[in-house]
């Protein structure tokens, strides 16, 4: 069993872990993943490594509960534990001086983007990040970010905290301002919004990496379940990347496929929520939120 | 029971294995043969005639002593009939499941010249089955060397090295890197074909017996590099298989409901996906559903789908579906046992033989439509000696399918190469390495299975293990030098 060590409720649906995985800590490295099991019945999933303390032995993971095995874990608390963890997997981000560079994090993707942001910035970058979320609610780690960043934009699509924007907004703005500036960028979040971001960098023709999340079984390279169609062909995720060249993804292809499962995914939450009601009722009873 | 005369013996039919009927078990995941009973197997023990230069053991590689353990399941004396298997072979419950006897051990039995061979598979699976049910023999741990050994990867060739190094006295530490220990008898061969709990027995046992040190969750590679292990331990055996799946190089690949035969056995087979959503991890299953490829895995793959098929129309009541195998061969080139494509035509797939798909057609909502295919005939022997395939031109027709599996193989997964300077390894990507002693290019790592050889059958990657972990020994205690 892989220990929790120490939880944080980011907001009602995202939640931080912090894991005792001595093993996978000695050797993770920004922009790498772990794949998961929570209990025996439980499936794989693969979750972004958010940070890592090599001495404490530690893995630090944030996840959204958007399914039934991350409502699961959004459940387990310190002392508890997962069944599986396996990592670190896939290529570590290639860190080196670019000179100047963005990093675009969306909702719960400002999390994996924040070592690399950390990396970047130490190896002597001058890091322009940009972070959004829905709404003021589910923005996480806008300190860190900060204190990493030379520079911070932070949006929400609501307006209800930082600029009324998408990312895409001050990111072409910047692109437009200091044209030729920019070596590289980094995003990570939604599909949709690494989609949009790749489309908006592509006329200025900066280099833009995304981290793909798409469906894994083993994430060894083993099942191919995460094939992703590149411009010259397909490729996986969980070994080839999970970082891509943003410009070179075929999206509607990988939106297609990411919701493949989205029936049974749906109908193992209803069922999931079923069974749960009578506690969700006692809670509700009590008045815990 | 008298003593039968050769002819008596010769007269004796090959005692049948019950199964469950076909109709049967496509309803259900339990396992189609059901092994034979005592009287059954010492009534199959009769009919072998106890050459004095028996050839059966010619065609083991594992050199299991035939003669000897079928005639202690003859005269009843079962733990000597379990003594002599377990000196050669670790895991018989699972060998006599899995192993392609017919062009085996029993190939090469006399009586098949004229009539049927003795069921030598058959009546392994009956020692192996009497042992994990009566512990008769204690695999014990011989003087402790005090070297210590890597084993990378639980599945046949692994655990086998690992139990024979146990036996042997050295220590023995398992890397796997899925949460269960099993390889592929856990990821890829399925529940009716070979239960888990026979695999989870057999390993337990011995692990427990031995010591040995089984740790799941370790992707070598990744977690560990071969480099870090080599400094941690005296010798290193790979045995990671080949889990890299095929897919052809034709449009439409990236659809939804096109998949590995890997990933749609793993979903059934390891995550135990045809219980969902008892358990987390979803399986599809097509309304008509093409298999591509005509080998033991393909068979697996259609078998899964049509228990598949049978569970949903029980639960949904929607329509049983289609299960069709595609191959671009005839029926002569099939690299299926001949039990598997036997018990698949049983229960009903449909074959397509010199078939070839050329394109995957898709319904523009990101699923499958149609598969196009071309209609193949045999032309002159090629490399693998089986008469090539070449499209007919003109024949191209349209299969209306919704899921496509294709199972054409594996190759090594090169993962654990990563940091293993010197370890060299061929075009195909498998490790290079002796065939008799299992050493690499690379010193103290020894390597045998299908990361040798690519896709092959269980009983040859337990040879390699078993060969490999003599020669280790051998190093291990000086009597050798590398």
């Amino acid at each position: 069993m892989y220990k929790i060590l120490e939880k944080q409720v980011l907001s009602d649906v995202t939640k931080l872990v912090v894991v005792e995985a001595p093993q996978i800590a000695r050797k993770a490295k920004a922009g790498q993943f772990v794949i998961v099991i929570t209990h025996e019945r439980g499936e794989r999933i693969p979750l972004t490594i958010a940070d890592y303390d090599r001495e404490a032995g530690t893995l630090t993971m944030i996840f959204q509960e958007v399914g039934k095995s991350t409502m699961e874990m959004g459940l387990l608390e310190v002392g508890d534990g997962f069944k599986t963890i396996v990592g670190p997997l896939g290529h570590p981000t290639e860190i080196e001086n670019f000179g100047s560079v963005i990093c675009v994090g969306g909702g719960v993707g400002i999390a994996p983007v924040y070592p690399i942001a950390r990396a970047l910035k130490e190896a002597g970058n001058k890091v322009i990040s940009i972070i959004g979320a829905r709404t003021k609610e589910l923005l996480l780690w806008e300190d860190k970010m900060r204190a990493v960043s030379d520079e911070l934009i932070v949006t929400t699509d609501d307006g209800s905290y930082g600029r009324k924007a998408l990312v895409t907004v001050p990111l072409q703005e910047i692109l437009e301002a200091k044209p030729g500036e920019i070596a590289k960028i980094w995003a990570i979040g939604p599909t949709i919004m690494m989609k949009f971001v790749a489309a908006t960098t592509k006329p200025f023709n900066v280099p833009t990496i995304v981290s793909l999340n798409t469906i894994m079984v083993d994430g060894t390279g083993m099942c191919g379940g995460c094939r992703v169609l590149m411009d010259d062909g397909a490729q996986f995720v969980c070994v080839d990347g999970p970082e891509f060249d943003g410009h070179r993804v075929d999206w509607n292809n990988l939106m297609s496929r990411i919701s493949f499962y989205r029936s049974e995914e749906q109908a193992a939450v209803e069922r999931w929520r079923e069974s749960h009601k009578c506690n969700l009722d006692r809670m509700v009873a009590e008045g815990v939120k | 029971m008298a003593e039968l005369t050769k002819k008596e013996r010769m007269k004796i039919p090959r005692q049948e294995m019950p199964v469950q009927e076909p109709e049967d078990r496509v309803e259900n995941f339990s396992e189609v043969a059901l092994g034979y009973t005592l009287e059954m197997a010492r009534r199959e023990a009769e009919r072998c005639l106890q050459c004095k230069d028996p050839h059966c053991m010619e065609g083991c590689p594992v050199e299991v002593t035939i003669p000897e353990f079928i005639e202690a399941v003859r005269v009843g004396d079962m733990a000597k009939a379990v003594a002599a298997m377990k000196a050669k072979n670790n895991l018989p419950a699972i060998c006599g499941r899995v192993c392609p006897q017919e062009v085996q051990c029993e190939q090469r039995c006399i009586l098949g010249k004229k009539g049927e061979p003795v069921a030598i598979g058959r009546l392994e699976r009956f020692v192996g089955d009497f042992e994990l049910a009566n512990n008769t023999f204690a695999v014990t741990k011989g003087p402790s060397t005090g070297k210590k050994v890597a084993v990378v990867g639980s599945g046949p060739a692994g655990i086998t090295c690992a139990v024979d190094l146990g036996r042997m006295g050295h220590d023995v530490t398992i890397f796997e890197s899925l949460h269960t220990p099993g390889g592929v008898l856990v990821y890829g061969i399925p529940e009716f074909r070979l239960p888990k709990a026979v695999i989870r027995a057999e390993i337990e046992t011995a692990a427990k017996a031995l010591g040995i040190q089984i740790l799941p969750d370790y992707v070598i590679g990744r977690t560990l590099t071969l480099d870090e292990l080599l400094a941690q331990f005296d010798a290193v055996f790979l045995g990671t298989g080949a889990g890299l799946p095929m897919f052809m190089r034709i449009p439409g690949i990236n659809l939804n409901g096109v998949m590995s035969a890997n990933e749609f056995l793993t979903r059934v087979n390891l995550m135990k996906g045809y219980e969902f959503p008892e358990y987390d991890t979803p399986v599809k299953v097509g309304r008509k559903v093409a298999v591509i490829g005509a080998g033991n895995v393909a068979m697996d793959s259609a078998r899964c789908a049509l228990r598949l098929h049978s569970l949903r129309a029980r639960t949904n009541g929607v329509e049983r579906g289609e299960v069709h195998i595609v191959y671009r061969r005839s029926p002569a080139e099939v690299p299926a046992r001949l039990e598997e494509v036997h018990h698949a035509k049983e229960e009903g797939v449909i074959f397509d033989f010199l078939t070839n798909p050329i394109e995957i057609i898709g319904d523009g909502k990101g699923g499958v439509l149609a598969m196009r295919c071309i209609r193949m005939e045999l032309g002159e022997p090629d490399q693998s000696g089986r008469r090539s395939p070449i499209p007919i031109k003109g024949s191209e027709f349209d299969m209306e399918v919704d899921q496509v599996i294709f199972a054409l193989g594996t190759s090594p997964n090169p993962l654990v190469f990563v940091n293993a300077d010197g370890l060299e390894r061929s075009k195909y990507g498998t490790a290079v390495a002796n065939q008799e002693s299992g050493r690499t290019t690379l010193e103290r790592v020894w390597a045998g299975g299908d990361v040798v050889t690519g896709a092959a059958t269980v009983i040859s990657a337990m040879g390699a293990g078993k060969r490999a972990a003599a020669d280790m020994d051998r190093y291990l205690k000086g009597e050798s030098t590398w």
